[in-house]
């Protein structure tokens, strides 16, 4: 028999027809949407006369573009609250079900979906999100598509896509401690590139990924897109099946054992091919950050910002102006410089376990003077834990500004922007120019290096501010 | 929506050669607000080509005379990052109806072809000459034609063939859309579904 991949085998189950010399008609089991990407699939929906042809495999929230402080109220923004309300409109009228502003579930798109159970092994996932690729830690093909893409998934159901190539990343051995999975996704950006996945699905593997948990693993997912790649996925173990066993949507009773044994296996074969592969070792990984405006450039925290030496052309140019966007020089050092804000949130980082690993280390400091510190969490469900836990007590101790569940500044679409020219050290995913706010300038980091920042006030190893 | 048909197009270009232009450049997610597709391209590539009081940069691209056309040529890796459509709904709406890189992201590209404004993946060297033929002479002009295949440099005569599989050629060229595509294949659609 044919020797396949964990990635084969979920899209060959999913293709209801291939296009002779053209892209395959791909089946999607779950689709995700919130109000930023869907008004106008909606509308052109109304626009041909069609209608929801499968209701209950759409799921709503929103989240992109809601405020983060007083969610009870009427939202001021005007733009804004007409999309909120589009959304509520759209699902009131063609059934879909919508975790709204304020109701227990609500929250970023990709934490809900894992959180309650929606999202599972073997599935094909699509939202109007480039982070959809999150959910593939589950060992589900789940990756962003356009708003003409969000309709034809209302309108039937399917997309039109070419299956892409394949790539194993292989992480093997143990991280060393105060390296996170998101040192691992960054440390594997800068060394292939913020491109350097384009055209490629991706399957984690090695010992090193196995041994994270499901947070973790959603870290890892989350960021695929940010080396070009359409998705990353995990193969699913008992790490996923305790995850999701109990979770409000997950299969139950025999259900939930027949569920098991499918999902069981999904995992590649022995000898199967990629198109390319690259192999890590865990212990070669240290805390990383950004100090460029794109995921690919990351350094060690410890380390020197690349010199242009054997850089030429365009290629040399653009480096010399995101630097400069930057306000940093070739050649020096990130630690030691100042920093304005710290973000902790995000489809990237913002479920329990890094609002955990935050107050763990942050308990008993107090945030440096300098530093604006906000802390959004993913979804109402991780805020509720958090009081729970006694963890917001602690950050709020410390200095941190506790906010409610959106995408908040990790794209600063709502009034969660940093001001212009000022440094921000982020747990979210994305340090493009203006990302966070016009002329923000952001370094992306894991939660710990963010919580050292927090209290150092400045660029810092996490390992040296927080002994033990 | 079925959109434009593309056959062959020649226009002078403009070009924009830095690297990793990603989709929060192309458009701010804080133009994002919109529940309709038109009116994006007055905000397409806003932070270079405005300052913070909403004055022209005078060194961006679209704010010299001196270039103009249907043809943006951009550098490489262009398009990265959110999946957001309103990037090329802006380009759309600017007035572009062809981008040429010699790398594009695979969300952008896809949904250039979804709305009909053609992704032309050229090889870097090709890039380069566009770029300088462009830079000696503003109007030159370049012919993309969907039917052949090809870019060529009128002024030159140097050409590049391109992919585009033949499914979406054939889109392009009669100005159908994927869902028209799917919509007519409902019954065997519903078919599988049930064995999901």
């Amino acid at each position: 028999m044919e020797k396949t991949t964990l990635f084969d085998k979920i899209w060959d189950a999913h293709v209801v027809r291939s296009v002779p010399s053209g892209p395959d008609v791909f089946f999607i089991d779950k689709h995700f949407i919130h109000e930023v990407t869907s008004p106008v699939a909606f509308l052109n929906l109304e626009k041909r006369g069609v209608t929801v042809k499968y209701p209950h495999r759409t799921i709503a929230t929103p989240d992109h573009n809601v405020p983060t402080v007083d969610q009870d109220q009427t939202i001021k923004d005007k733009l804004s609250r007409m999309q909120v309300e589009r959304l509520r409109e759209n699902c009131k009228k063609y059934g879909i079900e919508l975790h709204d502003l304020g109701s227990a579930h609500h929250g970023i798109v990709h934490v809900i979906g894992p959180e309650l159970g929606i999202t599972q092994p073997g599935m094909t996932i699509v939202c109007g999100d480039s982070h959809t690729s999150t959910h593939g830690a589950f060992g589900a093909i789940a990756f962003g598509i356009g708003t003409s893409e969000v309709e034809m998934v209302l309108a039937t159901q399917c997309i039109m896509q070419s299956k892409p190539k394949k790539m194993r990343i292989t992480v093997d051995g143990e991280l060393g401690s105060g390296v996170t999975s998101k040192d691992i996704i960054l440390y594997i950006i800068a060394k292939i590139s913020a491109a350097g996945a384009t055209g490629y699905f991706v399957e984690y593997a090695g010992s090193a990924i196995q041994s994270l948990s499901m947070e973790a693993r959603m870290t890892i997912c989350n960021m695929s897109i940010e080396m070009g790649a359409r998705g990353g996925l995990i193969a699913p173990d008992e790490t996923t099946f305790n995850y999701l066993k109990g979770k409000q949507y997950s299969p139950a009773g025999e259900a939930w054992d027949q569920a098991v044994a499918e999902w069981s296996a999904l995992k590649t074969d022995e000898g199967a091919v990629f198109d390319k592969e690259y192999t890590f070792e865990a212990a070669d990984i240290e805390p990383m950050i950004t100090y460029g405006t794109n995921p690919g450039m990351g350094i060690k925290v410890k380390g020197n910002i690349p010199t242009t030496e054997g850089m030429e052309g365009s290629n040399k140019i653009s480096y010399l102006k995101s630097l400069e966007y930057m306000g940093f020089a070739p050649g020096e050092p990130v630690k030691g410089k100042k920093v304005d804000y710290v973000f902790v949130g995000s489809c990237t980082n913002g479920r329990i376990e890094d609002i955990r690993s935050v107050a763990s280390f942050v308990k008993g400091h107090k945030k440096a003077d300098n530093i604006t510190a906000w802390i959004v969490p993913g979804s109402k469900e991780v805020e509720k834990m958090a009081h729970e836990e006694g963890l917001v007590k602690i950050l709020e101790e410390a200095g941190f500004e506790l906010r409610q569940p959106g995408c908040s500044a990790c794209l600063a679409m709502n009034d969660d922007k940093i001001p212009s020219g000022k440094y921000a050290v982020s747990t979210s995913n994305r340090n493009f120019e203006g990302r966070q706010g016009p002329g923000a300038r952001t370094m992306l980091a894991s939660p710990l290096t963010v919580a050292a920042v927090a209290v150092r006030g400045e660029i810092c190893d996490p390992r040296e501010v927080f002994e033990n | 929506m079925a959109y434009d048909k593309f056959t062959v197009l020649t226009s002078t270009a403009v070009p924009l050669p830095a690297e990793n232009v990603d989709t929060d450049q192309i458009i701010p997610a804080r133009f994002l607000k919109a529940t309709e597709r038109e009116g994006f391209g007055d905000n397409l590539f806003r932070d270079w080509r405005y300052d913070v009081e909403g004055n022209p940069k005078k060194d961006f691209v679209l704010n010299d005379p001196t270039y103009s056309g249907k043809i943006l040529v951009a550098g490489k890796n262009f398009g990265s990052g959110s999946s957001r459509e309103h990037a090329v709904w802006a380009i759309y709406d600017y007035g572009f109806r062809c981008v040429v890189s010699s790398f594009f992201a695979d969300i952008f590209k896809n949904n250039c072809l979804n709305i009909g404004v053609l992704p032309v993946t050229v090889s870097p060297e090709f890039a380069e000459k566009l770029f300088n033929a462009i830079a000696s002479d503003p109007s030159t002009e370049i012919e993309v034609s969907i039917p052949a295949q090809t870019i060529t440099l009128l002024t030159t005569g140097e050409s590049e063939s391109f992919d585009i599989n033949s499914y979406k050629k054939d889109n392009m060229q009669n100005g159908f859309d994927d869902i028209d595509y799917l919509l007519n294949m409902e019954s065997e659609i519903d078919k599988f579904e049930k064995t999901r």
